[in-house]
């Protein structure tokens, strides 16, 4: 036995503290990458170190609950016969059956046509519980293309051409053997059980001149009727954005490396891509500079958490906001209510992550079909609808505070940042100062 | 439905051929009327496509379309029925994500042939290049020359036949498709392998060298390569094959 140590005299080392010495560990025992879900759980500069400018003298605020502020956002004006009107500006962002219990996709549907905005399908295509229970269903277009069939993308009320993910720009999808069940196998046209890679880069086209192509040819399938949107994970948002406009989308969708994931590489979601707030300034900026900022408009997504993120992301310029794991949160997702059961599998309430092994005890993220029955969809739905209804009180709240009658009418001038790297990136004032660090005159 | 390639059937269908001259009109009017239901009974004359991209995408129709020339990207994409057949050659991604219905190229085609095509049957009579059958779901495609690089990349099911040779990385990644090639392959891809040719294989393959209409091929003459299904779960000792 060892004599007793007294702990305050012992130093923990930056370079090597106690996660990273257990992650050398795992890697030298397993010989391979961590896998693993959720979005980056570093310190990332965020919409946190923005701050909104209430009215006061110089502009008048309007009045809670009386003065209407409006919320309502119609996405893909610019070619399609039938654009989406979304009551509020926060949807819900693609995450697959496969990743997700068919009763989790089923209440995102819920609860997102309770309150009038969209869901999205993901990488294995669309199921007929989703798009029975979601009003508005934007139909994934991915490198997998795992069920995708001209009947869906007609059925569907919007396309989105994934590129990337902010989680993992330039990777591809992943979904491990667990979760490869009989429906998810025959969906996919794949062997039961097997760990499925996804490819990174669409067969059949690479480069903005193809997508515009690939545009076009979705446009004909479909008779120019619903909008396509283009996803892309954020690393170069302002080359990006400017080609997927080039290539005729009527929606760009950039999703900072906050964003979240089913199964992704531990290495690649903290590593690469840029955070969601430099991505929204340079989407906006990129849109501006080829003169179609709001004509296309812009969803940006990657650790949207509340009313105020959302305000902030609108004030920069965005149209509309869409939300991950915030929605798998307010359905039970690391509720504290099932901390035994977390524990029993090695994690707890708060830092569960493991979305890729399928064991999830709130029947969110698995495809077991007995943990996926405790989600029941009906409950699950409401929860959510209740958290997008929160979402835009909080965003109407601020708008209102800044004077603003609609909350796309927030704008930049509405933001300080209380960091200097935060006002670097988002090209607004240090709190205080009048200074734009990396502005050029 | 299998069509009358050499186009003479149109005037055997009740009624005069619909015709769509593409030179000074855009894919839009004949991509229409394949969506709907209308001409069916009737085939569909094509001219002049003049290399244009997405021509007759997401047909509907069950029918017969003739597309007399070559034709850019897209060509036939999503095909759901129709037999489309083209008397020249295609560009990109022909008969991408096909479902169901036949689609003949009587020339060559560019790369993406078939990339994704979860069902019907595919025929070049002429080469296919690059990532011909790239991530196939479930469709039947038979080329009568020799495909490119990289071709059944990640292919699921469904079956290739070549009766030429095949670049190199044929098969990578494959999963469940099968493929009969009748010349030499420049390489194979990680976790393709040669397969015996059982009974059932030949007779498989006649079957679809039959449909295809290419005469004088033996299924005695091909060989079969599909996956060593090693690559199917991750394991440290295949990792310099991922
Ligand atoms: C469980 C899960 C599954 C996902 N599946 C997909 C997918 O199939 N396709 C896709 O484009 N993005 C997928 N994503 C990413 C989301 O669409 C979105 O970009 C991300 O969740 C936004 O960040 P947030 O989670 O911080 O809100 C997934 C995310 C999660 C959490």
């Amino acid at each position: 036995m060892s004599a007793k140590i007294d702990r305050s005299w012992l130093a923990e080392s930056h370079t090597f503290p106690r996660p990273v010495i257990r992650e050398i560990q795992r890697a030298a025992r397993e010989g391979i990458y961590d896998i693993r879900g959720f979005g980056a759980k570093r310190r990332l500069p965020t919409f946190d170190d923005l701050l909104l400018l209430g009215a006061s003298m110089s502009r008048y605020p309007l009045e809670g609950y009386r003065e209407r502020c409006e919320t309502r956002v119609v996405l893909g004006t610019r070619y399609a016969e039938n654009p989406v009107t979304i009551e509020t500006p926060v949807t819900i962002a693609g995450m697959s059956f496969g990743a997700l219990s068919a009763q989790a996709k089923e209440a995102l549907g819920r609860g997102a046509s309770e309150v009038g905005t969209s869901t999205t399908t993901g990488d294995g295509g669309m199921t007929a519980e989703e798009r029975r229970h979601s009003n508005l269903l934007v139909y994934q277009y991915l490198p997998s293309r795992y069920g995708m069939n001209p009947d869906d993308l007609r059925a569907a009320d919007a396309i989105e051409i994934v590129v990337g993910q902010g989680a993992k720009p330039g990777g591809g999808g992943m979904l491990l053997g667990q979760k490869i069940t009989e429906r998810v196998a025959g969906m996919r046209n794949l062997p039961e059980g097997i760990d499925q890679r996804s490819a990174c880069r669409h067969p059949d086209w690479t480069g903005p001149d193809d997508l515009e192509i690939k545009i076009q040819e979705l446009r004909e399938i479909t008779d120019w009727k619903v909008p396509i949107y283009t996803k892309v994970g954020a690393s170069r948002p302002f080359y990006d954005v400017q080609l997927a406009v080039k290539a005729g989308a009527d929606v760009v969708v950039v999703d900072g490396m906050q964003g979240g994931t089913a199964a992704t590489q531990e290495v690649f979601i903290e590593h690469v891509g840029i955070p969601t707030l430099p991505a929204t300034r340079l989407a906006v900026e990129a849109l501006k500079e080829a003169g179609v900022h709001r004509e296309v408009q812009l969803i940006v997504s990657g650790g949207i958490r509340s009313g105020a993120d959302v305000a902030k992301a609108l004030a920069l310029g965005a149209d509309a906001v869409s939300i991950g794991t915030a929605a798998l949160i307010a359905m039970g997702d690391n509720s504290p209510e099932l901390e035994e059961q977390y524990n029993a599998i090695g994690s707890s309430a708060g830092y569960y992550d493991d979305y890729q092994e399928g064991r999830d005890p709130s029947g969110i993220s698995t495809q077991d079909l007995d943990l996926g029955k405790r989600l029941d969809p009906e409950t699950a739905g409401r929860l959510v609808a209740n958290y997008l209804r929160c979402l835009t009180l909080e965003t109407q709240t601020l708008a209102r505070a800044a004077g603003k009658s609609d909350v796309r009418n927030l704008e930049p001038e509405d933001l300080v940042a209380l960091t200097v790297e935060a006002a670097a990136m988002a090209r607004v004032p240090l709190a205080g100062t009048a200074w734009v660090p990396g502005a050029v005159k | 439905m299998r069509p009358n390639h050499g186009g003479e059937s149109a005037r055997r269908q009740n009624g005069e051929a619909l015709r769509f001259d593409l030179k000074d009109s855009p894919v839009r009017e004949l991509n229409r009327a394949l969506h709907e239901r209308g001409a069916e009974g009737r085939s569909i004359r094509v001219a002049n496509p003049g290399g244009k991209h997405n021509v007759a995408v997401g047909a509907r129709f069950r029918g017969e379309v003739f597309i007399d020339g070559h034709v850019g990207y897209y060509c036939a994409g999503m095909n759901q029925n129709a037999a489309i057949v083209v008397n020249g050659n295609a560009g990109p991604g022909l008969a991408e994500n096909m479902m169901s219905g036949q689609v003949r190229v009587k020339g060559d085609a560019s790369q993406y042939g078939g990339a994704t095509a979860h069902g019907g049957l595919l025929v070049i009579e002429g080469n296919a290049a690059a990532r011909c059958g790239i991530s196939m779901k479930g469709a039947d495609i038979v080329v009568g020359g020799s495909i490119g690089h990289l071709s059944a990349f990640m292919a699921q099911s469904g079956r290739l036949v070549v009766c030429g040779d095949a670049g190199d990385a044929l098969g990578d990644s494959i999963y469940e498709a099968r493929i009969y090639l009748r010349g030499k392959a420049a390489g194979l891809g990680a976790d393709c392998i040669e397969k015996p040719m059982e009974a059932s294989h030949r007779e498989e393959l006649a079957y679809l060298l039959d449909q295809a209409e290419l005469g004088g091929m033996k299924a005695g003459d091909f060989r079969r390569f599909g996956s060593a299904r090693q690559l199917y779960h991750f394991q440290i000792d295949h990792l310099g094959a991922y």
